[in-house]
């Protein structure tokens, strides 16, 4: 794992177990959504093979532990419950989508940038917003564009923006 | 042919083994036998042929009763014999494979050849006569002969087997009443040491009395409730769990206020003696402890195991000591915590699982076993 701060629980074995107690139980699966968020999050990475992350995010080689397959559905399960995380098929369960942002985070945040640009009732493409050199700085620059989507599809719902298609190009126009 | 007899190939006493040649047809006189290709082995005192190396029975003829021996060569498509002449039958002789011969002789067919080297050896036996050798036989029991053939040997060697664990068992459990009946004794030894100290009440002080009587209780039950003095319904299982509380609650309280059911049946039997209780009766007057407002209580953990506990036994004051003593050591496994606190593994692990139930500790199940951390879960934040 190359995160820079681990949280305590990483290197608690006990943390590797899933933990009979209910209440205990919560309190690990709280950690482990977290943990898993904000790794993520660090590696601006919107996607996690199963098989993947029980080698990696899932293990700690220095305490020799690692978290069983099924405290993985666990804790997945768990994210999906709250809404940040989605199966890309839902039967296999092998690799899924997370969204350590919910769309409408995105959206909100979206807007606010633009609003702050002063940018409304302007048209923009999605690659600009995604990868245009303006957008650089900002937390939604290098966003996948299946999430991009969903999160402006919310604005669209609040009557904040309109998707629209020209040619090949998808653009946006917010008001 | 008829001289011929069954046998065993294990040599006799005085006996020793010669040689032996593969190969070997038997013709009795000038016709041809089913005994064809077989081993014939010569010792001092027999001839014995039989089919392979492996069987251990063979048809025997003792040399006693051979005459003379003839060599005759081999021919054309006629392998070399060995023709030995035989005296008549001895009278009453054991039974053979043919109980007829029109022939006084019978002729060896040394197919493989080797039947000089044979009739060599033969000849030298003929000569030295061992067989005649009076050689006492060891002390051998005279009625079980070596070989008695057939069905009714067989029958008798079992017989006499019987015989014998019959009498060996007889005997064990002769000892084994003895030992009883010297039991029986010590039980009424030490009821009438009980009662005299009952009639002295008086002479001796209380303190000494109830000394007394604690040496008397760890030694074993005075007066056991059996099935015979208390019936067998209702009232017995009642009286035997008023007797199982007065007698284990100072123990439980030793052993830290829990006792494993299996501890408790060995040691109420150990001091029961002779009187020995079921573990379905155990069991049964266990249930009424509770109806019968006693200090000791029957308790099942979730994972089975049945212990007695007293009944002001606080389970909160343990799960607070598990988790402190867990705390001290950073990590315990159920063997170290019973190593620390002196309690058996089994009960050490259902103070543990207890534990973890009140969220006191948390668990690490691992390929190095179950270990049991302080639950940081809750604790840290």
């Amino acid at each position: 794992m190359s995160s820079v701060e681990v949280p305590w629980q990483y290197s608690f074995p006990p943390f590797f177990t899933i933990q009979p107690n209910i209440d205990t139980r919560k309190k690990q699966l709280e950690a482990w959504c977290s943990l898993v968020l904000d790794q993520l999050k660090k590696d601006k990475n919107y996607s996690l093979d199963v098989n993947e992350a029980q080698k990696s995010i899932f293990s700690n080689k220095e305490i020799n532990r690692k978290l069983s397959l099924d405290g993985i559905y666990m804790v997945l399960d768990e994210l999906q419950k709250r809404g940040n995380l989605e199966w890309k098929d839902p039967k296999t369960k092998k690799e899924c989508l997370v969204m350590w942002r919910t769309p409408e985070e995105w959206g909100k945040m979206i807007y606010k940038y633009i609003t702050d640009k002063s940018m409304t009732n302007t048209v923009c493409t999605l690659f600009e917003l995604s990868s245009g050199d303006e957008t650089a700085g900002e937390e939604f620059h290098g966003i996948e564009q299946w999430l991009l989507i969903r999160a402006l599809k919310t604005l669209e719902n609040d009557g904040k923006a309109e998707l629209m298609k020209f040619g090949d190009n998808e653009g946006v126009k917010f008001f | 042919m008829n001289r011929f007899q069954w046998g065993e190939t294990t040599a006799d006493h005085g006996e020793s083994h010669i040689t032996s040649q593969t190969g070997v047809a038997l013709y009795d006189g000038n016709d041809k036998t089913n005994f064809v290709g077989g081993v014939l082995g010569l010792t001092t005192h027999r001839l014995m042929w039989k089919e392979n190396y492996g069987k251990s029975t063979a048809i025997c003829l003792p040399l006693s009763l051979v005459k003379s021996l003839e060599e005759q060569p081999s021919g054309f498509a006629k392998s070399a014999k060995i023709v030995v002449y035989l005296q008549e039958p001895v009278a009453g002789q054991p039974s053979g494979p043919a109980s007829f011969s029109k022939y006084d002789f019978i002729r060896l067919s040394f197919r493989d050849s080797g039947e000089s080297e044979f009739y060599r050896y033969f000849k030298q036996a003929l000569q030295d006569k061992k067989w005649e050798d009076k050689v006492l036989p060891p002390s051998r029991p005279a009625q079980g002969g070596r070989h008695r053939p057939g069905i009714v040997g067989i029958e008798r060697s079992i017989q006499q087997k019987q015989k014998q664990t019959d009498s060996s068992i007889n005997q064990s459990f002769q000892d084994l009443k003895q030992l009883m009946d010297k039991a029986q004794e010590m039980v009424t030894l030490s009821k009438t040491i009980v009662s005299k100290i009952k009639d002295r009440q008086g002479d001796i002080t209380e303190d000494e009395t109830v000394k007394f009587k604690a040496y008397l209780l760890s030694m074993g039950i005075p007066n056991p409730v059996t099935r015979e003095t208390h019936g067998t319904g209702d009232s017995y299982y009642k009286e035997l769990a008023r007797e199982l509380a007065s007698v284990l609650k100072k123990p439980i309280k030793e052993c830290g206020g829990m006792m494993t059911v299996t501890d408790v049946y060995c040691r109420v039997n150990r001091a029961r003696g002779m009187e020995l209780l079921s573990p379905e009766d155990l069991l049964n007057a266990c249930d009424l402890f509770e109806m019968l407002r006693l200090p000791v209580r029957l308790r099942t953990f979730d994972s089975g195991v049945k212990v007695l506990q007293l009944s002001n036994h606080s389970e909160e004051e343990v799960t607070h000591k598990t988790a402190h003593v867990v705390e001290e050591n950073g990590s315990l496994t159920a063997e170290e915590l019973a190593q620390l606190i002196g309690l058996s593994v089994i009960l050490s692990k259902e103070r543990l699982l207890l534990t973890e139930k009140v969220g006191g500790v948390c668990r690490d199940d691992s390929e190095e076993g179950l270990r049991f951390y302080p639950n940081l879960f809750l604790t840290k934040t």
